[in-house]
């Protein structure tokens, strides 16, 4: 077997036990892959090369003194570059936190390396992830694999575009307004933003607290459900984690929609969605017909207010999260230290965050200031119950809502760059599950134009098993999780 | 409301103070003129009709989420001075205060 970089997270574990193929083997084609293509894609800020060789040795060993080994055993795993690993630089995409190195790991790392993964290395980002495009990074744009004049989505652009191209088994991204659903459509890769609450935050570089999750971005939608079983469940270092009991995702895997009521939003299919997106997600709705769901049209009457609500939203908790940044502790520090602390504070900031985060930052204190702090922050706060109204009146008749994840194909680096509001329009459809804090995912289900496009699956809290269920239906019975990009 | 209202570039120089972000002078310019735009687009929320919603600050019913004060071991005290670019014997060397 020539390439084995190819083998999914659900296969490798198995043949890694009976010593098949060996965790050392397969890291070293995945390094292979690496070597020859992220040139063309940049889909990584930092590789962990030694460490992961070292996690790979240990794995074999395991398996060759007969020890029980984890879920993932030798799974070979990305990590966007905004959730801290202990001894490996974690740099947010930004010349801040450049030379940051976390003296701890997030939990979801923990629960990696207890299922006995190998973490390969970091992936960029839009800086501190605000973008949709990855091209905001502070190390440059990632390319989309399917065309390398095209954006690969964002925010964890790097996570999708490495997964596709095979220079990792499957990925961590997090996903505040669309970050995982987005760059996983553009791609051609299976994103899944859990329930607010189901995976735990500890050691996820905030942005915006209310509305972030971690969650896996996979090329199949059984090994979405195999890395949602490791990295969910309570923890009591994040306060906002749920206690509910943890779960075996694989069970869901079952192919049958029968009798599963789809809604589909007439917002998410009006104007400025394109025939493009549209097209191929009306198909695929029409597959599960065929396999017994039956569709209705449904109406999220607040969805026009959605987006400005959560960009205000979004910069006000950013305005807050990212006030700690002040290059004393850790982060940028520039050698001029002339001036009081205030002084010296700015130019810190000034220098160490890029143009969007500056942005954000400004315009978040802006909508907290006194004066304004109702006429936005409230408002949108407000807008925000209301949204939640809509989605709660339309879960009484529907099992899941879908529609597509963009609205538009992936476009070309440096097309909307320069006009911040063109950018976030992209967010419009990916942004309301994260404002209600209900499971999304998206699932490839075509290609226009040569290029990728998403089904978005949103579901009931915590109801992430229905989701996997019917992705997995559409799946099974489709052949665009087999298709990859010519590199 | 204030959708029309255009900001100067004095307040947004107030407000990146308050923010403590330096900006260029081309900055102010370019980022005063795209607040505008950005600001004025967010104004269509003013339309919605809001009266007596209550507030989503979170989406999860928690309150007051507490756990058990156990000692856990820390870190070393070098590990969190590992990361400051300046720092004098077991301290963080900070900028003149005033």
């Amino acid at each position: 077997m020539s390439r084995i970089y190819e083998l999914m997270a659900a296969e490798l574990p198995d043949k890694v036990r009976s010593q098949e193929v060996s965790a050392e083997e397969h890291l070293h084609s995945i390094l292979e892959r690496i070597d020859r293509v992220d040139e063309k894609i940049h889909a990584y800020v930092t590789i962990a090369r030694e460490e992961a060789i070292a996690r790979a040795r240990e794995i074999d060993k395991k398996a060759r003194r007969g020890e029980k080994l984890g879920l993932l055993a030798g799974v070979v795993v990305a990590v966007k570059d905004n959730i801290c690993t202990k001894g490996i630089r974690t740099t947010c995409s930004s010349r801040m936190l450049e030379n940051f190195v976390p003296p701890y790991d997030a939990t979801v790392i923990e629960r990696l390396k207890t299922s006995d993964a190998i973490i390969i290395g970091k992936t960029n980002m839009d800086e501190f992830a605000m973008g949709s495009t990855t091209e905001t990074s502070y190390f440059g744009a990632t390319r989309n694999p399917w065309d390398l004049d095209k954006v690969p989505g964002g925010s964890s652009g790097g996570s999708a575009a490495a997964v596709i191209a095979e220079e990792a088994t499957a990925a961590l991204g997090s996903d505040t307004g669309g970050s995982i659903r987005c760059p996983a459509s553009y791609c051609s890769d299976v994103g899944l933003k859990p329930t607010y609450g189901l995976v735990s935050r500890y050691g996820l570089i905030s942005y915006a607290n209310s509305l972030e999750q971690i969650g896996p971005i996979t090329r199949t939608v059984r090994d979405c459900a195999l890395l949602l079983s490791v990295i969910s469940g309570h923890d009591s270092r994040d306060s906002t984690s749920v206690k509910i009991p943890r779960e075996d995702y694989l069970k869901y895997l079952i192919s049958d929609v029968k009798g599963l009521r789809i809604g589909l939003p007439r917002e998410f299919f009006g104007e400025g969605v394109e025939e493009d997106a549209k097209e191929p997600v009306l198909e695929a709705v029409g597959k599960l017909e065929e396999f017994g769901a039956s569709c209705c049209e449904i109406s999220i009457p607040a969805m026009k207010y959605a987006l400005p609500a959560y960009y205000i939203i979004a910069m006000s908790e950013a305005s807050s999260n990212l006030a700690r940044y002040d290059g004393l502790r850790y982060g940028y520090r520039d050698e001029n230290d002339e001036g009081n602390f205030d002084e010296v504070f700015s130019r810190n900031r000034r220098i160490g965050f890029g143009a969007e985060v500056r942005r954000r930052i400004i315009l978040g204190t802006y909508a907290l200031s006194a004066g304004y702090f109702e006429q936005y922050y409230l408002k949108a706060l407000k807008i925000r119950t209301l949204i939640r109204r809509d989605f709660e009146r339309a879960f009484k008749d529907v099992d899941v809502i879908i529609g597509p994840t963009m609205p538009l194909l992936p476009f070309n680096i440096g097309e909307r760059i320069d006009d911040p509001l063109k950018l976030y329009m992209c967010d419009i459809l990916t942004v309301p599950a994260n404002l209600t804090g209900y499971p999304a995912l998206s699932v490839p289900s075509g290609f226009r134009k040569g290029l990728p496009v998403g089904m978005q699956i949103i579901g009931k809290p915590f109801d992430e098993g229905t989701l996997l269920r019917v992705a997995y239906t559409f799946e099974q019975n489709t052949k665009y999780h087999k298709y990859r990009p010519p590199l | 409301m204030g959708g029309s209202r255009r900001i100067p570039v004095e307040e947004i120089r107030h407000i990146a103070e308050l923010a403590h972000i330096e900006l260029t002078k081309e900055e102010e310019i370019v980022f005063t003129e795209q607040f505008n735009r950005i600001l004025e687009y967010f104004s269509m929320i003013d339309e919605a009709d809001t009266e007596n919603v209550p507030l989503t600050y979170h989406v999860l019913d928690l309150v007051n989420v507490y756990r058990e004060d156990e000692v856990h071991e820390s870190m070393k005290r070098d590990e969190p001075l590992r990361n400051a670019s300046k720092k004098e014997g077991r301290f963080f060397k900070s900028p003149r205060i005033v």
